[in-house]
């Protein structure tokens, strides 16, 4: 490809011909604000904000669609541009609330922060002040959190769900003014297809979709002494949670994490990376059968609950293919009020499962109408890596600063296997390890799937050659699901994952998300791994007791009974 | 069969405005005349399309003495038949007046409106039965086409186009070969071409009346455009809101495949193209050419970012094509014509003739098509025989809703793209609303910008939110609430829109206020510092009528006729007139017996 040289604020740079603006000022250094812009999405073009000034006509161009062409003289600070910049800003913040305070995104919010770095005050927005948009707070959830009130249009919700999860369930409706993002026939989050990924979430920039907070319900459990307050932690948390604190995007930070939960006064602090390795004994026994001719293969993964929600609207012929082995959450859940009292005595009636999860459709899954193994619920409360962050700092604790500490007994240990689970690949990896290995004796070899929307590998197995497949963000998932619908797909074993790099990338993770960020995290979650004294789920010594002492063998009666669930035809729409 | 010779030919507008008032109970009067004088056989009647001369409508025309008949009811058919058709006597009170002589005129070819205009686009328009695809081929119709798909090369088609000097007639101005040249040198396995004929500027009507008046016009148009840059697929995107352009244009398509010229291997020359009509749901944002494609793929109707232009990545990704309907209808005239002939007419920076929708207060309203150069004195007060009721021209606003007022100073004013624009206002789709001295700027500023405000699609933001601000500053100024420092806001705005926008709908939004507040500053102050509205327009700005109680009888007549019931009393006793109700129009005047009422 041929390079074009172009000035920007008098320096030179020479891109590639078909980089943009905005992308050939980033190269030298130059940071041009803005807001609908989106590194990982189609170009907008709508917000106006990364306006710049060509020097030659003196037309302002939005820099994060303007291709450069040769010779192109830019000046991103001059007044012109810089004045542009302000107005637009002025013109969002004149139709918004401002209701800083009372916003979930005080301080994280990409309008405040403009708004601040370009130095508009209140008086600049009443100048202009007119009508502002009145609508209904869609809280009906079960995971998320609509405030129309603060949309400013920008797009990226649509965009993402449409582009990158295949899923459409947001649009813009109406013209001009009155335009808004909403669901098809304004239909309530609640009754629509949506599959609760809360990508939206990730991408928004301001407060117009968050995750339905469970903050309130968790300090109350905490708060009473009655109740004996569990937690876990879900496995890719360890990688993203330090983002959180100003820290290098994908540190690993287990052990402050684990300080940081202890201080908050949960009474047990343990691990889903736990649960993983259950699933893993559970799924992988049950793959086993199904390549012993029982059971319809491509078996396909279950413990994405936005995957799954997604597979009941759209492939619900498919089902049959799904894991009926519970998610690794929902499996410590159901041991938390079952095995955990059996062990130490605590009445199961008082415990309260808190589970902190790098996403947004745990907060379905855990209210599923079949998902309880245990006679209570077995999870109350999700919540997001967001969600505990702002707990961690509103307890005044200095994360930083923590000491490293240890998961606690029981159902704490976890290996290799169960905290690659975290990120895109890795569930397909650890099943494979532990089949393998059961079957053959023999170590497996790193797969490394990677990151790529779909992927493939190939294991032999004994005398057989098993093939291996992931697909990671819903929309590549339903190509690869629609090549097995046509049986045109030869995997044997398919591992779906709603969200881009899988859970790394999930809808309850830290703002802002780009995939860059997320290779990282899912990097520092590999680096456990690699350093684990164990790598294999079917070593895991908790496991091993839990089994000898409570469960039998996988796929027994009891397994069955907690571990196992089943699945439902939803409508398309 | 062999085909019948009459001895007259009745030509029936049924274009859109003859059929609303009542073309085809017209026709029907004058079949059932025809056959109870036994002259069916003698006679033709012929539906054709658009004359554009509206405002008279409906129109007959009797051929061969070309006799126009306007405002003809039903009741007139009998005498028309009677007199015209069986005793050769001109039926004079149905002929045209000339408003500004009071001269009667009997033939269609020297009434002032038609003998200034000339006519290429619209040359079949009213002429032809459009639906009758012999009519159009015996007028020379598909020549242009068989000539360049038989004897010329792509790029020679290219080159003719683009030595005519024709420019886009959609608004733009953009050179119409250059377009096509750079479509052409797109590489693709696939192209499109589409006409666009989404006319959504309120007023506008040249592109219904071309495709309900001579549709193959059209076709022919874009079947040289798609030999021209290599493409096989092409769609009229027409809205839906037009069903009877819909109709012919839809047996235009069937007729042209039915005779070949359309589909595949047409006149033998190995090309193929095959043409369908997509029909547009109304918004006006559909007019801009990337909103355009995407409704047709079925997306919102939403403007995206230009670069990448529709000639390098258009419809499906393919690249494409768009010109307005009226640039298509340009060109089968230049093939046949030649491109010299074309560039003689007109201006040097624009050639050829464009098309206007005259209306607003005027005596002649309607299409007109005149060379390009053309004052707007010669529009107004030769063709459009000037401003009703003899009052003073104030104002004209060219270009649509986007458009730009001009004033008096501006009536020699050659029409052309460039001085329209240099003057503050554009040639738009050829909309030219004129504005006498009854009409207050402000309030004609706003319905504008209602109208643009209310048709933004809302993706970028100077448009959407900045448009609603700058309409409601207007709407606080017509109502009296105005501020100091009200019109620099709206300069501020209109120029920030115009920098900003994302596509042509906003970055022309604010022309109508830029160039009323330009022109007619004068008129924002009164409304702002004295509160007054200087043409009377703004009700809240207009000072009640008042009766004088002592003069007053008691009739109650001024009562009868107040719109708003802001009168009230006892018959025989003093009436009064609620000032708060009162809306100021005026009626309650002229019915006091006794001179009782007056503004106060």
């Amino acid at each position: 490809m041929s390079k074009v040289k172009i000035t920007i604020d008098e320096q030179t740079v020479e891109v590639e011909e078909n980089s943009t603006l905005l992308e050939a000022a980033k190269k030298i250094g130059i940071d041009i604000p803005t807001l609908c812009y989106h590194p990982d999405l189609s170009l907008h073009g709508a917000c106006r904000v990364c306006v710049v000034e060509d020097e030659k006509s003196g037309s302002l161009l939005a820099s994060c669609a303007t291709p450069v062409n040769e010779g192109m003289q830019i000046n991103t600070r001059s007044m012109k541009a810089r004045k542009a910049r302000r107005r637009n800003v002025e013109l969002l913040l004149a139709n918004h609330p401002n209701d800083c305070l009372g916003c979930d995104r005080n301080g994280y919010c990409e309008l405040q922060d403009l708004t601040y770095e370009l130095g508009i005050q209140s008086k600049d927005v009443e100048r202009i002040a007119g009508e502002q948009s009145e609508y209904e707070l869609d809280t009906t959830g079960p995971a998320l959190k609509r405030d129309p009130n603060k949309c400013i249009l920008c797009g990226r919700c649509v965009r993402i769900c449409e582009e990158v999860q295949g899923v459409s369930a947001l649009q813009f409706t109406q013209r001009g003014f009155d335009s808004i993002v909403t669901t098809a026939f304004d239909l309530p989050q609640a009754e629509i297809n949506c599959v609760n990924c809360g990508q939206c979430a990730t991408v928004c920039p301001v407060g117009a979709i968050t995750e339905l907070s469970e903050i309130e319900k968790v300090w109350a459990a905490l708060e009473d002494d009655s109740k004996h307050v569990l937690v876990q932690t879900a496995p890719s948390i360890q990688a993203t949670l330090g983002e959180e604190f100003e820290m290098e995007t994908g540190t690993v930070v287990t052990g402050k994490m684990v300080a940081a939960l202890r201080r908050m006064g949960f009474d047990k602090v343990f691990s889903t990376d736990f649960g993983a390795d259950l699933t893993i004994l559970e799924e992988g026994s049950e793959f086993l059968k199904k390549l012993n001719g029982e059971g319809e293969l491509p078996h396909i993964t279950s413990c994405c609950p936005g995957w799954v929600k997604g597979a009941e609207h759209n492939f619900p012929d498919l089902l049959k293919h799904l894991s009926s082995a519970k998610s690794p959450m929902q499996m410590f859940s159901a041991l938390s009020k079952t095995y955990y009292p059996d062990q130490t005595g605590v009445d199961p009636e008082t415990i309260y499962t808190v589970a902190v999860m790098p996403c947004t459709a745990k907060k379905f899954e855990k209210d599923r109408e079949e998902i309880n193994g245990s006679d209570f619920k077995d999870t109350d409360a999700v919540l997001t890596t967001r969600e505990f962050a702002r707990m961690i700092k509103e307890m005044g604790i200095n994360f930083t600063a923590l000491p490293d500490e240890d998961f606690d007994e029981l159902m704490g240990e976890s290996t290799g296997a169960g905290t690659i689970f975290g990120t895109t690949g890795g569930v397909a990896e650890a099943a494979v390890r532990t089949v393998k290995e059961k079957l053959t004796g023999e170590p497996l070899e790193r797969l490394n799937l990677g990151f790529r929307g779909i992927n493939r590998a190939e294991v032999r197995i004994g005398d057989r050659i098993v093939k291996v497949g992931i697909a990671n963000g819903f929309k590549n998932a339903q190509k690869l699901l629609e090549r097995v619908r046509a049986g045109e797909c030869d995997l044997d074993f398919i591992e779906i994952m709603a969200c881009p790099h899988g859970c790394v990338g999930g809808g309850g993770q830290p703002r802002p998300a780009t995939n860059e960020k997320k290779e990282k995290r899912a990097q520092g979650l590999a680096s456990i791994d690699d350093t684990s004294k164990i790598r294999k789920s079917h070593e895991n010594p908790q496991i091993m007791k839990l089994y000898d002492e409570f469960l039998g063998e996988p796929l027994g009666g009891e397994s069955h009974h907690l571990l196992h669930t089943k699945y439902k035809a939803r409508p398309k729409n | 069969m062999k085909d019948t010779i009459y001895r007259s030919h009745v030509l029936i507008c049924t274009g859109t405005g003859c059929v609303s008032s009542g073309a085809k109970t017209i026709k029907e009067s004058l079949e059932e005349e025809l056959a109870a004088n036994d002259l069916t056989n003698e006679i033709k009647i012929v539906e054709t399309g658009c004359h554009g001369f509206c405002e008279k409508g409906p129109i007959m025309i009797v051929y061969p003495e070309g006799v126009f008949y306007c405002q003809v009811q039903s009741d007139d058919v009998a005498e028309i038949v009677e007199e015209h058709l069986l005793k050769g006597r001109t039926v004079e009170r149905l002929l045209f007046k000339e408003p500004m002589t009071e001269e009667q005129i009997p033939s269609y070819q020297d009434i002032d409106f038609y003998k200034k205009q000339q006519r290429i686009a619209l040359a079949n328009c009213g002429q032809i039965d459009p639906e009758d695809i012999n009519e159009y081929i015996a007028l020379g119709g598909y020549e242009a086409a068989g000539k360049v798909l038989t004897e010329m090369d792509p790029q020679e088609v290219v080159d003719t186009i683009k030595d005519s000097g024709l420019r886009g007639r959609g608004g733009g101005g953009f050179p119409t070969g250059l377009k096509w040249q750079f479509a052409k040198n797109s590489e693709g396995d696939k192209k499109y071409i589409i006409c666009n004929a989404d006319e959504g500027d309120p007023g506008a009507f040249m592109d219904r009346s071309i495709l309900e008046g001579d549709p193959h016009r059209i076709i022919e148009g874009m079947l040289v455009g798609a030999y021209a840059i290599g493409a096989d697929e092409g769609y009229v995107y027409v809205r839906a809101e037009y069903p009877l352009a819909i109709k012919r244009l839809q047996k235009a398509i069937e007729d042209a495949e039915e005779y070949g010229l359309l589909g595949d291997d047409i006149f033998s020359s190995g090309f193929n193209f095959k043409l369908q009509i997509k029909k547009g749901a109304g918004a006006f944002v559909c007019g801009e050419e990337t909103a355009l494609m995407n409704s047709i793929e079925g997306k919102r109707g939403m403007p995206t970012p230009r670069p990448p232009y529709p000639a390098v990545k258009g419809l499906w990704g393919k690249p494409t094509n768009i010109n307005n309907a009226e640039t298509f209808a340009n060109i089968p005239y230049i093939i046949n014509e030649g491109a010299e002939s074309f560039s003689a007419i007109g201006t040097e920076g624009s050639s050829g003739t464009k098309v206007f929708a005259l209306t607003g207060k005027i005596n002649n309203t309607g299409l007109v098509e005149v060379p390009m150069g053309t004052t707007i004195k010669e529009v107004i007060f030769e063709i459009g025989g000037g401003i009703t009721e003899g009052k003073k021209f104030k104002a004209i606003q060219t270009g649509g809703p986007s458009g730009g007022c001009l004033t008096e100073d501006y009536l020699d004013l050659p029409i052309d793209y460039d001085s329209l624009l240099e003057a503050g206002a554009m040639m738009g789709s050829g909309g030219m609303v004129v504005m006498d001295e009854d009409s207050c700027m402000v309030d004609v500023a706003r319905f504008f910008l209602n109208f643009t405000e209310s048709e933004s699609c809302g993706k970028c933001t100077p448009c959407r939110e900045g448009t609603k601000r700058m309409l409601e500053i207007l709407n606080r100024i017509t109502s009296g609430e105005g501020k100091d420092g009200d019109i620099e806001l709206l300069l501020e705005l209109g120029d920030h829109i115009k920098n900003t926008a994302l596509c042509g709908l906003g970055q022309t939004a604010p022309n109508p206020v830029l160039s009323t507040v330009r022109y007619f500053r004068d008129e924002y102050e009164a409304h702002i510092h004295d509160h007054n509205c200087p043409a009377g327009v703004c009700t809240d700005l207009v000072d009640a009528y008042v009766i004088d109680e002592e003069a007053c009888i008691g009739c109650g007549k001024c009562a009868k006729v107040c719109p708003v019931d802001a009168i009230s009393g006892e018959i025989k006793s003093p009436f009064t007139i609620d000032a708060d109700v009162c809306i100021a129009c005026g009626a309650c005047e002229p019915e006091c017996p006794v001179d009782a009422i007056s503004q106060g």
